[in-house]
């Protein structure tokens, strides 16, 4: 008794027991853990190869060695060539948008022209008119061969109109996997901090334990910071796996290896930090456990959506990209992949460092406000 | 038996309280009560539900603070030294959880590190004989295992006081008498215990004296027998004879009112 008590002994106490009983929830291991991982190996695996535009070659089209358009279109990654199927699934396919267009290429024989035949289908987007600039370019190489040809007969100077220059940069290749991890491991902060927390304070209130913690020496702040930190420890060690996982079954790239990763997990925990703001936010708001999912839902949707979780802001309209800037998620995702693939570091991110500051201030302000204890 | 319990040599008060006022908005919860607990004694407050007892209990287990009047426990202010003094508790709450998905053994560590005390699990456990229980988790316990683990968890700090709050409730007789022994054992060991109950048959037989709490206000403070003899002389008579009267007899006697519910 005569012993001094010590505050830091009775937050790591909290902080342990919440350690070992978020690792015994299933839903904090569920939304940390599995739907980000299966999000990345859902879409590490489709979107792999970027574009690609199914050409359906009609019947009796020429498929020689010397058809310079179909070796041309053969050598294009992005065209994906379909040869066995009837003239009539495929017209049914090109309208239903299965196929991209029908191509039927008749024989190149110069100097008389060569015909080709496209048929596009306002089913499949854009794809057509990727389709119609590949075979123009096709077309002006050709075109040129042959100009080229006809100038080494004659003296007459055929004017080159256009002087194409065209050259390829070097650059590291940018994979899907690169583009969606960082946002998966923004979503698992996100769910983590705003449904984790919310629920334990929740719970924790509503059955008296923190109460009954009351009744021991215990101060407040130990509470929250033992609570905090056992959630920063399973949260980073869930990042620090993803982030794993990633790298070595995806290839998800980490430009300066070990640095780039502590980088990652510093972003992660001011994240987390925020989020746990939101959290703490929505377990003062709820009367009870069944309107804490629908009051989270209203912070994570919006950001799990807008926030380039899936697909970069900017296919967004205008408008949309407005709000997408102003939430959170949107400049932690950013941080992500600027530090995870461009190799940036903290001090490279300040712009989206300092309006999550911002957020950090403002929303535990409200957080402060709302909390309640019992 | 410790004949020491029976034949105290002083009244020596750990808790007194003065004039305790308590309101919540316009309704005055507690009107003014005063009382003293005796070291080493087993203290029972007893009255109707609202009649101010968890009340009265929470305001000196400094879980709730007070509108007027003066605590002393061990020696502390509860204004001023509430951090002493809940060094020097053990509390029970009505209805009180636990830190989920532990088990027993780690809600021990988890309390034992709250209090900054280091107690092994096992011998708190083996305190309220459920060291057989120690992996299994608070809410898979029965009706009596989790007070008993309850009280353990109020023993951690090597109390001075233990305050339990209707801690047979919802209990089978059996379990009720086994829950008696501990807090006997607990009291024989030094620890004074405060404790509310609605049953009087219990009161009777734990409490070495008892307080009826009714409407805010003490209505009368002192032994069960005591009680029992002064309403026997009274003139008052059961209807079916089996003894004279019990404690119950004194309880409806002093409230005077009908069975209220909430």
């Amino acid at each position: 008794m005569n012993k001094q008590y010590s505050n830091t002994k009775a937050t790591l106490a909290i902080a342990r027991a919440s350690f070992r009983s978020i690792l015994r929830s299933p839903s904090a291991v569920v939304f940390t853990l599995a739907f980000p991982l299966i999000f990345i190996i859902v879409f590490a695996n489709i979107g792999g190869g970027g574009m690609s535009i199914d050409v359906g070659l009609a019947k009796g089209s020429d498929t020689s060695a010397n058809n310079p358009v179909y070796i041309a279109l053969k050598k294009n990654k992005i065209m994906h060539l379909i040869t066995d199927q009837t003239a009539d699934e495929m017209s049914k396919n090109l309208a239903k948008g299965n196929i991209d267009a029908i191509l039927d290429l008749k024989p190149f024989a110069p100097p008389a022209a060569m015909t080709v035949h496209v048929q596009y289908s306002q089913a499949s987007g854009d794809k057509g008119s990727v389709l119609k600039s590949a075979l123009n370019n096709i077309f002006y190489r050709i075109q040129s061969e042959e100009l080229k040809r006809i100038q080494s007969y004659t003296t007459v100077k055929v004017p080159n109109l256009i002087d194409l220059k065209e050259e390829t940069i070097s650059g590291r290749p940018y994979k899907y996997i690169d583009f969606i991890l960082p946002g998966q491991l923004g979503f698992s902060l996100l769910s983590s901090g705003v449904f984790g927390t919310a629920f334990v304070f929740l719970s924790l209130r509503l059955t008296l334990v923190i109460k009954r913690f009351f009744a021991t020496p215990v101060k407040r702040y130990s509470i929250v910071l033992g609570e905090a930190i056992a959630r920063l420890a399973f949260s980073l060690l869930g990042s620090l796996f993803i982030i794993l996982v990633g790298h070595y079954m995806f290839g998800f790239t980490l430009i300066h290896g070990v640095t780039t990763v502590l980088n990652m997990l510093v972003l992660s925990a001011i994240g987390l930090i925020i989020f746990m703001g939101f959290g703490f936010t929505v377990s003062g708001i709820a009367k009870n456990e069944s309107s804490v999912p629908p009051l989270s839902n209203i912070i994570t949707l919006p950001q799990f959506l807008l926030s380039g979780t899936f697909f970069s802001i900017t296919a967004f309209p205008t408008w949309l990209q407005y709000i997408s800037k102003v939430l959170p998620l949107t400049h932690l995702n950013d941080a992500m992949r600027k530090v995870a693939f461009e190799g940036a570091g903290l001090g490279d991110v300040t712009h989206q460092l300092l309006i999550l500051l911002a957020w950090f201030v403002g929303i535990y302000a409200v957080a402060v406000k709302t909390f309640k204890w019992e | 038996m410790n004949l020491m319990h029976f034949y105290p040599m002083t009244k020596q008060p750990i808790i007194t309280v003065n004039n305790l006022v308590k309101n919540y908005g316009d309704f005055a919860a507690v009107k003014g009560i005063s009382f003293e607990v005796y070291e080493g004694e087993i203290f029972g407050l007893l009255g109707p539900n609202g009649a101010g007892k968890t009340t009265t209990l929470e305001i000196i287990e400094t879980l709730r603070d007070k509108t007027s009047g003066s605590i002393v426990v061990d020696g502390f202010d509860i204004e001023t030294d509430a951090d002493s003094i809940k060094k020097r508790i053990g509390v029970q709450l009505q209805a009180a959880g636990y830190y989920p998905n532990l088990n027993l053994s780690e809600l021990i560590v988890l309390f034992s590190g709250l209090y900054g005390i280091d107690k092994t699990p096992m011998e708190m456990l083996e305190k309220v004989a459920l060291t057989d229980k120690a992996k299994a988790k608070y809410k898979d316990l029965s009706g009596g295992q989790k007070q008993r683990f309850s009280i353990a968890t109020t023993l951690i700090n090597n109390p001075r006081i233990i305050f339990l709050d209707e801690p047979t409730t919802g209990l089978d007789p059996q379990a009720r008498r086994n829950l008696w022994d501990l807090i006997r054992e607990i009291r024989d060991q030094g620890t004074t215990v405060v404790i509310t109950t609605h049953y009087m048959d219990e009161a009777e037989v734990l409490c070495d004296r008892v307080a009826f709490v009714d409407g805010g206000h003490i209505i009368g403070i002192d032994t069960p027998d005591h009680f029992i003899d002064e309403l026997v002389a009274s003139g008052f008579e059961r209807k079916k004879q089996v003894k004279l009267a019990n404690l119950e007899d004194v309880f409806i006697n002093l409230t005077g009112k009908e069975w209220r519910e909430g």
